[in-house]
């Protein structure tokens, strides 16, 4: 770094060149207040109280936050949070800025913005920027010079996005190409540097044009999967806290038994407290749940819990137990199963979740994807037929996102109901066929996922994105976009189990 | 949102723009007051002055609805249990006895008894609504600036900042975590037998321990790569200036202390006020 060798300067020094935004903006808050997070360095640095504020308010004003400064974390949204942090390290005037995965806590249309903001300031403040992240299509939206891809501790390349987009590096690591990438390969093309690849928007459509063509003609009629019963529906809930605002509000819905269905939304949507209202954690003002046919008006948390279990966001808030075993025994146990009833079913839950190695182990060994199946282990022994996740990946690396979206497939396909609550628009297209999405406490959409991301009406209100699938086909000229995205999560399907 | 013990909420008054210094000087001067003397004229002085700045601060009775429970519970469990364990005790503090009338032949009600206990009421009485005052119109951080400014290390102040920052977020925490376990069969309502509801409650404690400790890791991380504790010293950016209003504010309750420990050496020549004689 600047010629010193990284090993002699210590933490702090290294903080004045290199300013690091950390990827949970939400527990790295220190302050009390906008203006005080953002000043905390300063404070450090035993700079005058005076000109403190007058930078303070410079690099708020840099990231839109200048009239915000006293307001409260709770008051803010993960974007803006993200941003304070940002403001945060720019007060050092640092010469290197690096994101730890900046995309990971965003709905997509916040993460658009976030790299505007990171391109401008790049652009503007003349700044070096690395951005880790395995959101590779989201980052290339702006320019980026060069992509390090790193496997194993080792580099596995470094070159530029169009020479990237244009190996098979990506896929032989098993990371995800931009979709329209992937799409292109399938077709059939032979994508190389010089069609620029590196963003949809620069892409040589003449050269791909014929073959995407082609290759969407070709496809065959699909077979419609057999029709399946109501397992869980509702008809008109709603559900207030306070006389002044409806958190939920007719809200209907049917899910078929075996499905596997995504709830997204932004955030203070109504989708945890949907979840809730499920579970029976709160009670439904009006209308009715229903499970499998039979209304759920009058049934109690514990018994609703035999049919739905629900799994927290963060295994650390469920993990009461230090030993696996007793973990998973504990929902048992406290019902009064007898003990040698328990022995049998705990070894089940444990052999599903891939866990059977470590029943003996206590928790605390466990990397945080394997506390993750602990807590779904621990519910999956109470035999549910539905399984809610609050946001079963927020905040995990690529390797422990596939991880638990693969195990939850797995699981999905042994015939568990599965709903979860997520704002990625990856685990929605590729992992859930069924899509509700939740705004200002209505439901604005019910559909396939591919419906949902090719709707630029829903799309905008729930913060979402159009995939750039659809915009590939848009510009290759493909009437029926839509079919064609939908063409791609199919043939994709087929490629997998193939 | 049912989090609002130690909720600190900003508001635009007198007692809110004061410094966190002035508040804590002022809350140990009018302590000391009242717990040094048992006079009760001053001392109720200060018990409706308590709640005149109460009144002024607007602080919302929901705020402190609970802590006022148990403050009243607590004050009648004082009340009565003195009474029961030296009913005599006032007696022999001022000397005379004038029975009002009698229970038993241990428990004489006696106006001397009965000064004394009121004292010690109003005592605890006006003291606790000051320690509630400056709990919930003191900005945490700006409470810690004021700490280190009175010689505090500033890595102790901070940390209690902190915890009193991160109070409601347990509090919501625990909420959430409740909910979870009871639908896994977790039983607290009031149908379980104590010993096992505490048993439960157990349980809920240690996962909030354990994202109590991932919070506490995170956010000492983001810490020392912001360089806290590089300094012997650092600077507060939520220091409030002191102003007019702040010494007059410590001046008044200066004058206030030093007023009724006159009362007590020149006037009583005790700690006791004896109207008895």
């Amino acid at each position: 770094m600047r010629g010193r060798r990284r090993r002699t300067a210590n933490i702090f020094e290294l903080s004045k060149k290199v300013g690091t935004v950390l990827q949970d903006s939400d527990g790295q808050f220190i302050g009390l207040t906008v203006g005080e997070d953002i000043a905390f360095t300063l404070e450090n640095d035993c700079e005058e109280q005076g000109r403190m504020k007058e930078v303070v308010q410079n690099v708020a004003d840099i990231v839109d936050m200048g009239t915000l400064l006293n307001s409260s974390p709770f008051e803010l949204s993960g974007g803006q949070k993200q941003r304070v942090a940002f403001a945060g390290v720019m007060v050092n005037d640092v010469e290197i800025l690096l994101f730890d995965e900046p995309l990971a806590n965003l709905d997509p249309a916040t993460g658009k913005t976030a790299i505007d903001l990171i391109d401008r300031i790049q652009k503007q403040y003349q700044k070096t920027v690395v951005i880790i992240e395995h959101r590779l299509e989201d980052v290339l939206y702006r320019d980026v010079d060069r992509i390090i891809v790193v496997s194993d501790g080792r580099i596995a390349a470094d070159m530029t996005p169009d020479e990237l987009i244009s190996s098979d590096i990506l896929i032989n690591l098993g990371i995800r190409e931009p979709l329209y990438a992937t799409a292109l390969k399938y077709a059939g093309v032979r994508v190389t540097p010089d069609m620029h690849p590196g963003h949809l928007a620069t892409l040589d459509m003449e050269r791909v044009r014929e073959p995407l063509q082609k290759w969407f003609q070709s496809r065959k009629p699909r077979g419609t999967a057999p029709e399946q019963e109501d397992i869980l529906s509702a008809e008109h809930l709603s559900f207030q806290y306070t006389k002044k605002r409806k958190i939920l509000q007719d809200i209907n819905f049917h899910i078929k038994a075996g499905e596997m269905v995504s709830i997204v939304g932004t955030n203070g949507a109504g989708k945890s407290t949907l979840a809730k209202v499920i579970c029976g954690f709160v009670h439904e003002d009006e209308g009715a749940l229903y499970f499998e046919g039979e209304s759920m008006a009058d049934w109690t948390i514990k018994e609703r819990s035999q049919k739905i279990g629900y799994v927290m966001q963060n295994p650390n808030q469920m993990i009461c137990k230090p030993m696996i075993y007793d973990e998973v025994a504990l929902g048992l146990r406290l019902r009064g199963t007898p003990e040698e009833e328990i022995g049998p079913k705990v070894e089940k839950a444990l052999k599903i979740c891939g866990l059977a190695p470590f029943r003996k182990w206590p928790v605390s060994a466990l990397s945080f994807g394997q506390k993750k199946r602990v807590t779904i282990a621990s519910i999956l022994v109470l035999d549910p037929k539905v399984l809610i996740l609050d946001e079963p990946t927020a905040g995990q690396d690529y390797r422990h996102y596939t991880e638990i979206m693969e195990f939850l497939k797995g699981l999905n396909a042994q015939g568990v109901t599965i709903l979860m609550i997520t704002h990625d628009m990856h685990l929605m297209l590729e992992y859930t066929p069924h899509a509700i999405v939740i705004s200002d406490g209505k439901k604005i959409g019910d559909s396939t996922a591919v419906d949902i991301l090719t709707d630029e009406e829903i799309a905008g209100r729930a913060n979402l994105k159009i995939t750039s699938l659809y915009e590939l086909a848009k510009m290759a000229g493909i009437d029926d976009a839509r079919g064609f995205v939908q063409y791609f999560i199919d043939y994709e399907r087929e490629v997998h189990r193939g | 949102m049912k989090n609002k013990l130690f909720d600190y909420v900003e508001r635009d008054n007198f007692i809110f723009r004061l410094s966190g210094l002035t508040k804590i000087i002022c809350f140990f001067c009018l302590t000391f007051a009242v717990m040094l003397s048992y006079d009760i004229r001053p001392i109720l002085c200060v018990f409706v002055f308590s709640f005149v700045v109460l009144h002024i601060s607007e602080i919302k009775l929901s705020q402190i609805r609970l802590m006022l429970y148990y403050t009243m519970v607590f004050l009648l469990l004082n009340f009565i249990l003195t009474f029961l364990f030296s009913p005599q005790y006032g007696v022999q503090i001022y000397g005379t006895k004038h029975v009002l009338f009698q229970i038993t032949e241990r428990y004489v009600v006696t106006q001397e008894q009965l000064l004394y206990q009121i004292t010690k009421l109003v005592k605890y009485a006006s003291v606790i609504p000051l320690g509630m005052l400056f709990l919930l119109t003191t900005n945490p951080s700006e409470f810690a600036a004021s700490l280190s400014s009175i010689g505090v290390s500033y890595k102790a102040s901070y940390a209690l900042a902190l915890t009193l920052r991160y109070f409601p977020d347990m509090i919501r925490d625990y909420n959430d975590i409740a909910l979870a376990q009871q639908s896994r069969g977790l039983d607290l309502s009031k149908k379980e037998k104590l010993g096992v509801r505490l048993k439960n409650i157990m349980n809920i404690c240690v996962p909030l321990i354990f994202s109590t400790m991932d919070r506490i890791e995170v956010i000492s991380n983001a810490m020392d790569l912001r360089g806290f504790g590089k300094h012997k010293k650092r600077t507060w950016y939520a220091k409030k200036p002191l102003r007019k209003a702040d010494y007059l504010s410590m001046l008044f309750c200066a004058a206030v202390f030093a007023l009724t420990i006159c009362i007590s050496v020149f006037i009583n020549h005790s700690r006791f006020w004896n109207p008895f004689i």
